[in-house]
């Protein structure tokens, strides 16, 4: 895949030294609040009310972080960040499984089981990416409360599957758009069926998109605040309603170190899942979620 | 053999996070929704929660932080929609009303008739706790918003005794200014703004003009030389406050006059907590005195737990839990913490400090004098979208986009058009 | 099971079983999607101030809308953030794609790090944000504490700048993405492409400008969309930054459809807000989605 020319500045040392200088100073610009909140993460409150909020810390603390994540006054109950974490994996995990998994059983019939209309198919699921969430918010309430799941963990899956579809068919239509055609027909001939080609033919080489759409979907829902917010009961709050009731109490006393701990805390997965695939998530950008 | 290890080895689980106050089916619940989600006031409701659990009840917290209370009640419109209304929610002012209007809310008359709510609850108050002449919600305190927070050491250094006028006010500021210190802390969030704005009106028109402008919204008032007078004061004051102001948490304001960085700030009485958590003394290192010329009036805010109507397996437990709140021993513990004074007028002073008594002495004065008005800025005067209107002009007055007799004329216009 | 089928009824199965697959995707972009939108159309012309009330009173939410300052300020700012924000984000994701491509030692620690805030949402990094470009608390005092007396930096407390600020947090956030979707871009080119361009001795601005630059077409139409519905949805990085302010000088559509419909009780004019909004959308998605679709076979 990777062409053979030559890097288009690599005469001139002078050059070179200037392309790692600008490379490095945007590495900075991208790590500066990052490292705000690492490094005021660590300070006692003394220090961060009287200080530079750049310099590092005088007297190291980790207090912060425990305090995030176990004893904070999260509402009522003293319970840290902890218990929130549960809830946000169990609404994550099977919300990014069945919207990759219907994205990719989409994106297989409206590439290689084509029928009539099936451009206005896609353009209507596709337009849906784009949809305010904020306007959903009531008319979702009244059907979520219609059927049963208003405040359940079910009905967060569902509400996240539905706007996750447009993006995941996306992704899959536009990988498989690129997949030979005649391996599909060869298997036709073959007398495999809608379902034979698809898990024999396809999927196992769909790995790529899949770690991009798994990385884009896990993010969104990960970050999610308002419909978590909305949808959850007392006992299937996400993590990042914990978060915001950690950090933006209105009349109570600001614990910045604490806020910022749980923030890192809060974005701990997230911020895992890019460093370590984030290589797989270009090559998989490459394999077709960028070709138009 | 193997299920008995499961159970037990998942028993065992339970109980480490510490989710063992059973949860057996059966028992009585109250789901409340509230946005006292951090550090004091958090804690303060515990006592509300163990209350309860100590009557059989358990308490299932739905907190949603953000806004003063915004958040929480964009969920609240999701949760009603949905038909899953919480037991009680936490609420502030004309949102009590506009809810009560929906016909959503429950009924407290028979609880209050018993306990004797009618006399020991502040008329002022009632007026959001009543709709129709029905109770409808247990309020837990009184914040009064007209509040000036001094830093001590610069009011002796400079010789300053505490202003009782306009003009002795200026010519405090004046002097703080002269001594380096910034003069006012303040926070550039439209609330804020407002909350200055109140105490300047009150200040300046006196009851009858506030009554007349900032609650029944009398286009007269409004548009009058006073209101006029009030604006050039905010520009005044605007003279007085550092330039980087804009958008700065009201509690790092604090933290200036904390730091004596900064003179005064006016603030509602939640800023106590931040002093105190500092480790500061009231009239030792801090003082707290109502803003010049508003010294017999009282604006306030009122938080209130506004009860939903709910299954009658579930009227129980909502009682159980109107009659909590509103029990005095409840109202002194949370309200010492919180640096609010107690909903009841009946609730001995002892556990308050200085500050706290002052006010719970001033509230009982304006309750009796007539002069105990809700808050504009906190929306205990107006419908949220006209105090939302009033905030654009205000807080583009302030920030140096009209001149006094423009903003005059804005407001009216606001008004009318958000009514 | 499929042998179990008589042959005739077997075959109108296969045919059918493609579209019966696609349809519950379908019914749910249906019913949560379109009917929500229809909904809110509808809403948009009723008299609803808390809760959702289906007396229709005709235009006159429309009217109001227009006739509200906050609104013309929130258009205005989403065109400065709109038109900025995507430029920019594309100019510097493309030079920083190009850059990397040049056989970076590194590369595997910096595409992270241009990646990660993606990865963040802003109720995390938003009050790290603030206290960055709060002159008192950020930038500009360390710049000061560190002897550079003159520095000045007060965007977010300006009212004509602090849309700018908003729009430096948003490149942040999105920039490294972008960058990521060129670089995929300039690594998929078919190297033969450039191999025969090089033989014709095309030097290596020319390599970029001419041949490789507009291979990324469909690059930058992907950027754009992303970037565009991204713009237009832009909502908790001005909660978090600015809540708005100064004054309303960041106010954003969707700022200004969420206060309205939530916090003012102007359900209707929330509503007909959104019905812009939506309309505006369409505006750019449609022509874009008619050309990707008709291009294609």
């Amino acid at each position: 895949m990777s062409h053979s020319s030559q890097p288009a500045f690599s005469s001139g040392r002078l050059l070179r030294a200037c392309l790692y200088a600008v490379l490095i100073l945007f590495a900075v610009y991208y790590l500066l609040p990052l490292f705000v909140m690492l490094v005021n993460s660590v300070k006692t409150l003394d220090e961060i009310r009287g200080g530079n909020m750049m310099s590092l810390p005088k007297n190291f603390t980790f207090e912060p972080w425990l305090t995030a994540w176990s004893s904070a006054q999260i509402g009522v109950e003293p319970t840290g960040l902890s218990p929130y974490f549960i809830n946000s994996i169990l609404m994550v995990v099977p919300a990014v499984t069945i919207s990759t998994f219907l994205g990719a059983l989409n994106g297989y019939v409206l590439t290689k089981w084509r029928f009539p209309g099936d451009k206005v198919v896609f353009g209507l699921m596709l337009f849906a990416c784009f949809i305010p969430f904020q306007i959903v918010l009531i008319p979702m309430a009244r059907v979520l409360g219609a059927i049963g799941l208003a405040g359940t963990t079910s009905g967060l899956v569902l509400v996240h599957v539905v706007y996750g579809l447009g993006f995941t068919t996306l992704f899959f239509r536009n990988y498989y758009a690129a997949f030979p055609d005649e391996l599909i027909k060869a298997a036709k001939m073959d007398g495999a069926g809608f379902w034979r080609t698809f898990t024999r033919i396809l999927l196992p080489s769909s790995g790529p998109i899949i770690v991009v759409t798994v990385i884009w979907q896990f993010t969104n829902i990960w970050n999610d605040f308002l419909f978590g917010a909305s949808f959850a009961d007392f006992d299937s709050m996400p993590m990042t309603v914990a978060l915001n009731n950690l950090v933006s109490s209105s009349t109570g006393v600001k614990e910045y170190n604490v806020h910022f701990a749980g923030a890192v805390l809060a974005a701990l997965p997230t911020l895992i899942v890019y460093v370590v695939s984030g290589r797989y998530f270009v090559r998989g950008l490459m394999a077709g979620a960028v070709k138009g | 053999m193997f299920l008995g290890k499961m159970t037990r080895a998942g028993l065992g689980m339970i109980a480490a996070l510490g989710l063992s106050t059973s949860i057996a089916s059966a028992q009585e619940s109250v789901e409340v929704l509230h946005w006292w989600t951090a550090g004091g006031e958090a804690k303060a409701l515990q006592v509300l929660k163990k209350d309860l659990e100590g009557q059989g009840v358990s308490w299932n917290d739905m907190p949603v932080a953000g806004g003063g209370g915004e958040q929480a009640m964009t969920v609240l419109r999701a949760r009603v929609t949905s038909g899953n209304a919480p037991t009680a929610v936490q609420m502030l002012g004309f949102d009590i009303k506009d809810w009560a209007g929906e016909g959503v809310l429950g009924n407290l008359d028979e609880l209050a008739a018993k306990e004797g709510w009618d006399a020991v609850v502040p008329d002022a108050l009632k007026g959001f706790s009543k709709y129709d002449g029905h109770w409808i919600a247990a309020p837990v305190n009184v914040h009064s918003t007209n509040w000036v927070w001094a830093n001590k050491a610069i009011f002796d250094e400079l010789g300053l005794k505490q202003p009782g006028s306009w003009d002795e006010l200026i010519a405090a500021l004046d002097k703080i200014k002269a001594a380096g210190y910034t003069a006012v802390a303040h926070g550039g969030q439209a609330w804020q703004d407002a909350t200055i704005f109140d105490a300047v009106v009150m200040a300046t028109g006196g009851p009858d003009f506030y009554q007349a402008s900032m609650i029944d919204t009398d286009p007269d008032a409004l548009g009058s030389d006073t209101m006029k007078t009030v604006f050039e004061r905010m520009a005044t004051l605007r003279g007085y406050v550092d330039d980087n102001f804009s958008g700065r948490d009201w509690n790092l304001a604090t933290a200036m006059v904390i730091n004596k960085e900064a003179g005064v700030q006016f603030m509602g009485d939640w800023a106590k907590g931040e002093f105190l958590n500092a480790g500061k003394v009231p009239d030792q290192d801090f003082l707290c005195f109502r803003f010049p010329g508003t010294q017999d009036a009282v604006t306030f805010n009122s938080d209130q737990f506004v009860m939903f109507k709910v299954g009658e397996d579930r009227q129980d437990a909502q009682m159980k839990l109107a009659s909590a709140v509103m029990s005095p021993s409840f109202q002194s513990a949370f309200n010492v913490v919180k640096g609010s004074v107690p909903a009841r007028t009946d609730v001995p002073n002892d556990a308050f400090d200085a500050c706290g008594k002052k006010g719970m002495a001033e509230l009982a004065a304006a309750n009796k004098k007539g002069t105990l008005f809700g808050s504009m800025a906190h929306g205990h005067a107006v419908p949220a979208g006209v105090k939302n209107a009033m905030y654009d002009v205000i807080t583009a007055h302030f920030n140096g986009e009209y001149d006094a007799a423009t903003a005059v004329e804005e407001l009216v216009n606001a008004v009318e058009s958000a009514q | 099971m499929q042998h179990s089928l008589p042959g005739k009824a077997e075959a109108t199965l296969r045919e059918i079983l493609p579209r019966l697959v696609l349809s519950p995707s379908l019914f749910l972009i249906l019913l949560f999607v379109y009917g929500f939108i229809l909904y809110t159309g509808y809403l948009s012309l009723t008299d609803s101030r808390m809760l959702p009330s289906y007396d229709l009173q005709g235009l006159e939410n429309y009217a109001r809308l227009w006739g509200q300052r906050n609104w013309i300020t929130a258009l205005q700012n989403l065109a400065i953030f709109g038109i900025l924000y995507i430029l920019i984000c594309s100019l510097l994701g493309l030079v920083l794609a190009i850059f990397l491509d040049q056989k970076i030692r590194g590369e595997g620690i910096l595409r992270p790090i241009y990646l990660y805030p993606m990865a963040l949402s802003f109720i995390v990094t938003g009050t790290a944000w603030k206290w960055f470009l709060d002159p008192g608390l950020g930038l500009e005092n360390t710049m000061h504490l560190w002897g550079w007396e003159s520095f000045s930096f007060d965007w977010i407390k300006d009212r004509n700048m602090a849309i700018y600020t908003v729009v430096i947090a948003a490149v942040w956030q999105s920039s490294g993405f972008v960058m990521a979707m060129f670089l995929a871009g300039l690594r998929g080119i078919d190297s033969e492409i450039l191999k025969a361009a090089q033989m014709d001795g095309a030097g290596r601005w020319s390599l970029y400008t001419r041949i490789m630059i507009p291979q990324l077409r469909p690059v930058f139409l992907s950027a754009f969309v992303v970037l565009a519905h991204l713009a237009i949805k832009a909502y908790d990085l001005v909660i978090a930054l600015t809540n708005g302010g100064p004054g309303r000088a960041t106010e954003l559509p969707a700022t200004f459809m969420y206060s309205y419909t939530f916090t003012r009780n102007q359900m209707g004019v929330g509503a007909s807000s959104a019905v812009i909004m939506l309309a505006m959308i369409a505006s750019i998605i449609v022509p874009y989605l008619y050309a990707e679709l008709r291009e294609r076979r």
